[in-house]
This record gives C-alpha cells, sequence and structure tokens, in this order.
C-alpha cells in the first residue's frame, strides 16, 4: 500500500524467454526476391534461422511460404522460368553460389512434403536409398543406421520386425514417419517441413508434431503448415507472410499473444479476409 | 500494435460471441456501481432497509460472475482466440473477479450500515470523510469500466495512479477515527465499524486500479502489475 512497501520488479527479468535467445544462427536470409518469369512471388525476403529452433511459416494460400521453403534446398531451380536475387547463407556460404553442389545441399538440407512418399520398396530399402546413394554398402553400418533413422523419426517399435516388408504398406502417419527417417538417416542439418500434417489425422498429426520437438535438439527445422495452432504449438519463431512478403517475423509467444503488425493480428484473430 | 481491431471477425457468431461478452462485463459493472453508490447512501443515513437490499443483491453480482467466467472458458474452447482476443478473454476473466470482490466490499459496507441502524447511533458529521472516499473510489470504478467500454488506455492508466489518493485518503480517515475512538471509548464500537466500512472503500479502490491495469494489458498488450507507473507511462504512451 504505501510505497516503501511497494514491489518493484525489474520488468528486463520478465521478458527473457528460456532458450531462443542464445541460440545461433543457421541460415541467414538476405534480400532475396524470386521471379517466375515477370511475376514476382517473393520480395525482399530477409531473416535467420536459429540452429536447433523450429521455425514457422505462416499465411494465407498464395503467399509465398511455400516458395520460400523450396528455396533453402533449391528446389526452385527445377522450375524453367525461376529466377532468384539475393542471398541464402548457410554456414557461411551462399547456397546460390555458382560454385555450390546442389546435390549436396539437399542432402544437408532434408525436405519431406504433405502427401507422404515414400518408394515403392520396403521400409528398410526407402531409409536406406539416401545411404547407398552416399556409397554406403556395408549391410551391417547400413542396418544400424536404418535401425538408427528409424528410432529417431519413432517409427523403430512399430516396424522392426516387419523392415522387409513394402512401405506402401504403412498407415499414412506412419508413412510420413518414414520419409522423416529417410531424411534424417543422411544426418542434414536442417529439415524443411511442408505441411506434413495436413494429409494425416488428428493422432497422427500430434505425433508428428510430439517428433518434431524430440528432433529439434539435432536438427533445425521449418515448417510451413496452414494450421496456425499447430505452428503455436511447435515454433520456437513464426514468420507471417502475405502477398510474397514476410510482414512479421518474432518469437512465436509474441505473435500469438501481441503481434506488431496488424495484418498479421488480423489474420492470426480471423479477421482476415 | 496500438489498437485493437475494430473490424470483424470471418465468423459472424464469434463476433456476436465476443460482444455478448463485452456487454456482460458492463452489465455486471453497472450492477456493481450500484451496489456500491446504495451501500454508502445506506451508511451515511444509517438506513436498514436500503442496507437490507443491498445485501441481498450481492447473489445477482455473483451470478453474473459465473455466468461470464462459463462464457469466457467456452470461447476458449471453442475459439482458440488468438492475439487480441485472447487477451480480452484473460482480462475479461480476471476483471469480473475483481468485480465481484468490489461487490463482496459494497455489501461490507452495508453491513456496518445495518450495524449502525441496530445500534441506532446515527451517522457522526466526524464519519463525514468516508463520503468523500466513497465518491472518490466510486468515480474510479465508473472511469475504469468506462475505459474497459472505449479501451482507453490512458484513462486506464489514470485509474490505476488515482489508487494512491484513494489510499491517502484512507490513511486520513483511519487517523482522524482513531482519535475519535481515543477521545471517547463509548463509541469504539460504532466507529469500528466505520473503519471496516472505510477499509473496504479503499479495497474497491485496490479492486478499480487493477481492472486499470488489465485494461492497459488488453489494449497493449503489456502486463503493468508491479512495476514502476513513470517507467510504465514512458513506454506504453511513447
Amino acid at each position: 500500500m504505501t510505497e516503501s512497501l511497494a514491489t518493484k520488479i525489474d520488468p528486463s527479468l520478465l521478458s527473457a524467454s528460456p532458450g531462443s535467445d542464445d541460440a545461433e544462427a543457421c541460415m541467414d536470409v538476405h534480400n532475396l526476391n524470386l521471379f517466375y518469369g515477370e511475376a514476382q512471388a517473393l520480395t525482399d525476403i530477409s531473416f535467420q534461422m536459429k540452429k536447433n529452433r523450429v521455425t514457422a511459416f505462416i499465411g494465407p494460400s498464395g503467399c509465398g511460404k511455400s516458395t520460400l521453403l523450396r528455396c533453402f534446398n533449391r528446389m526452385n531451380d527445377l522450375v524453367d522460368s525461376v529466377r532468384v536475387e539475393g542471398e541464402i547463407m548457410l554456414d557461411g556460404k551462399n547456397i546460390y553460389a555458382p560454385d555450390i553442389d546442389v546435390t549436396s545441399l539437399r542432402q544437408s538440407v532434408g525436405m519431406v512434403f504433405q502427401k507422404p512418399n515414400p518408394f515403392p520398396m520396403s521400409i528398410f530399402e526407402n531409409v536406406a536409398y539416401g545411404l547407398r546413394l552416399q556409397g554406403i554398402n556395408k549391410r551391417r553400418l547400413l542396418e544400424e543406421k536404418v535401425e538408427w533413422a528409424l528410432k529417431g523419426s519413432a517409427l523403430w517399435e512399430e516396424v522392426k520386425d516387419r523392415l522387409d516388408e513394402s512401405a506402401l504398406g504403412l498407415s499414412g502417419g506412419q508413412q510420413q514417419r518414414l520419409v522423416i527417417a529417410r531424411a534424417i538417416a543422411i544426418e542434414p542439418e536442417i529439415l524443411l517441413l511442408d505441411e506434413p500434417a495436413s494429409a494425416l489425422d488428428p493422432i497422427s498429426t500430434l505425433k508428428i508434431e510430439e517428433l518434431i520437438y524430440e528432433l529439434k535438439s539435432q536438427y533445425t527445422i521449418l515448417i510451413v503448415t496452414h494450421n496456425m495452432q499447430q505452428a503455436a504449438r511447435v515454433s520456437d519463431e513464426t514468420a507471417f507472410m502475405y502477398m510474397g512478403e514476410m510482414i512479421e517475423f518474432g518469437k512465436t509467444n509474441q505473435i500469438f499473444t501481441n503481434p506488431a503488425k496488424k495484418q498479421t493480428e488480423d489474420y492470426i484473430t480471423g479477421r482476415y479476409g | 500494435m496500438d489498437s485493437n481491431s475494430t473490424s470483424q471477425h470471418i465468423s459472424h457468431k464469434f463476433d456476436e460471441e465476443m460482444e455478448g461478452l463485452r456487454n456482460q462485463v458492463l452489465k455486471m459493472g453497472g450492477l456493481v456501481e450500484q451496489q456500491i453508490s446504495g451501500a454508502i447512501e445506506a451508511l451515511q443515513t444509517t438506513n436498514a432497509p436500503d442496507a437490507e437490499k443491498i445485501i441481498l443483491k450481492d447473489h445477482k453480482v455473483n451470478a453474473l460472475e459465473v455466468t461470464i467466467d462459463e462464457a469466457c472458458t467456452q470461447i476458449l474452447a471453442r475459439r482458440q482466440p488468438a492475439a487480441s482476443d485472447l487477451r480480452m478473454v484473460v482480462a475479461v476473466i480476471k476483471t469480473i473477479t475483481d468485480l465481484e470482490r468490489i461487490g463482496d466490499e459494497a455489501e461490507k459496507i452495508a453491513k456496518m450500515a445495518l450495524s449502525l441502524a441496530e445500534d441506532d447511533v446515527g451517522f457522526h458529521s466526524r464519519y463525514a470523510g468516508i463520503r468523500h472516499l466513497g465518491d472518490q473510489v466510486k468515480r474510479m470504478v465508473h472511469d475504469v469500466l468506462d475505459a474497459y467500454a472505449r479501451l482507453d488506455v490512458d484513462a486506464a492508466l489514470k485509474v490505476v495512479r488515482d489508487d494512491d489518493d484513494a489510499d491517502k485518503e484512507y490513511q486520513d480517515l483511519i487517523r482522524m477515527l482513531i482519535t475519535y475512538m481515543m477521545e471517547d471509548p463509548r463509541k469504539i464500537s460504532e466507529v469500528l465499524d466505520v473503519i471496516w466500512a472505510a477499509r473496504a472503500l479503499e479495497r474497491i479502490g485496490d479492486h478499480a486500479k487493477n481492472i486499470g491495469e488489465y485494461v492497459i494489458y488488453l489494449v497493449k498488450g503489456k502486463d503493468i502489475r508491479h512495476l514502476d507507473l513513470d517507467e510504465v507511462e514512458k513506454d506504453i504512451l511513447s
């Protein structure tokens, strides 16, 4: 009640959130612009992705989030008319530099798509495929790495007794975890997840989200999702995109309780449209 | 974000639910304001029937708290509100707790009025300071509800500051009442009733201040509780 008894809390103590500020940068994007022919799909994107953190991209359909995601493993190169300006720095090197080996890049930067796409092979061969491409063909080593990858994607217990069965016999959620195992088997630095749970039922979705939480201790993860609550649940930082621009980028806690930009606020409160 | 968007949700039903919530809070606030006015009036006139009416009516305040709490829970469960919508629901949950407490304090004042009426002592002129304190906290409650209705941060901050004045007013009143008790020990029982009433008014001021803090949180997204007000003002009004 009286001035002398009032407790005054130092505000700087309240704003510290565990972990996020201490993480080092993993990927640095500088003034990224992308054109499909004459049409500009990404405009002046700049931000930093932090190591061992999950960064989510949200935004309405057509905002460019998947296009941006595909820049990180240069999947957009496969589109004829595409032109990219700006830089994406991975470990200090621009991945768009002319001397970059794109195949090697795609081993470091793995990708998982919306629709699970296991190869029409056995479960074992799916996971071993990338390892074989890397030149590993000793059976013992392959078995070790496949087991490690399947354990890492929380699928091992369910498939350990049927590794030689076709991957196509697995459920949707299991197939998606198999695809993740395939990606992590070759020990990438970064995982790009393009709406990884959109095609899955709610329980499988939550299992994938739980997996993402476990994976981030070893990988840096970028996830595109149209499910805002998913972004809120899994990510450490969130970027809101609109019409090819990154409108706001910040800590997920902040974005979902008190975003800085009105456009972000409108989108996440369902006033957009 | 400086101001809450007043534009509609895509879901009109969600709009209606939020608007309904707002109206319910203002209704509860209005009722609580009436209770305070009525209780202070009953105290000054030591009117037993009026005091009893206030005491009986407190259950309506409590019922509104329960209804609004339930509405908030439903919105959280079904709408997963984010950002300003989330802050609104959280602020409402906190505000109605303070409003219900204000209702309880008004009831206490009415009970003191009843006690004085039963002792048939009348309202001594030395108790006049209670009217001033009463007017002050009544105004604080009115102003803070107004600030909530208009999402007015400046007005809310003023109420938060005003609590210091109310506290000081209360201290002065207590000093005077203690002196009175020392002068005439026969009056102790009666003066104690007035002191409890004064205490209840001071608590009402505290609750109004709390609501002011919730309004600032709602609008600005900043929790200013337990912080230095000068720093806060610099931060949120810049």
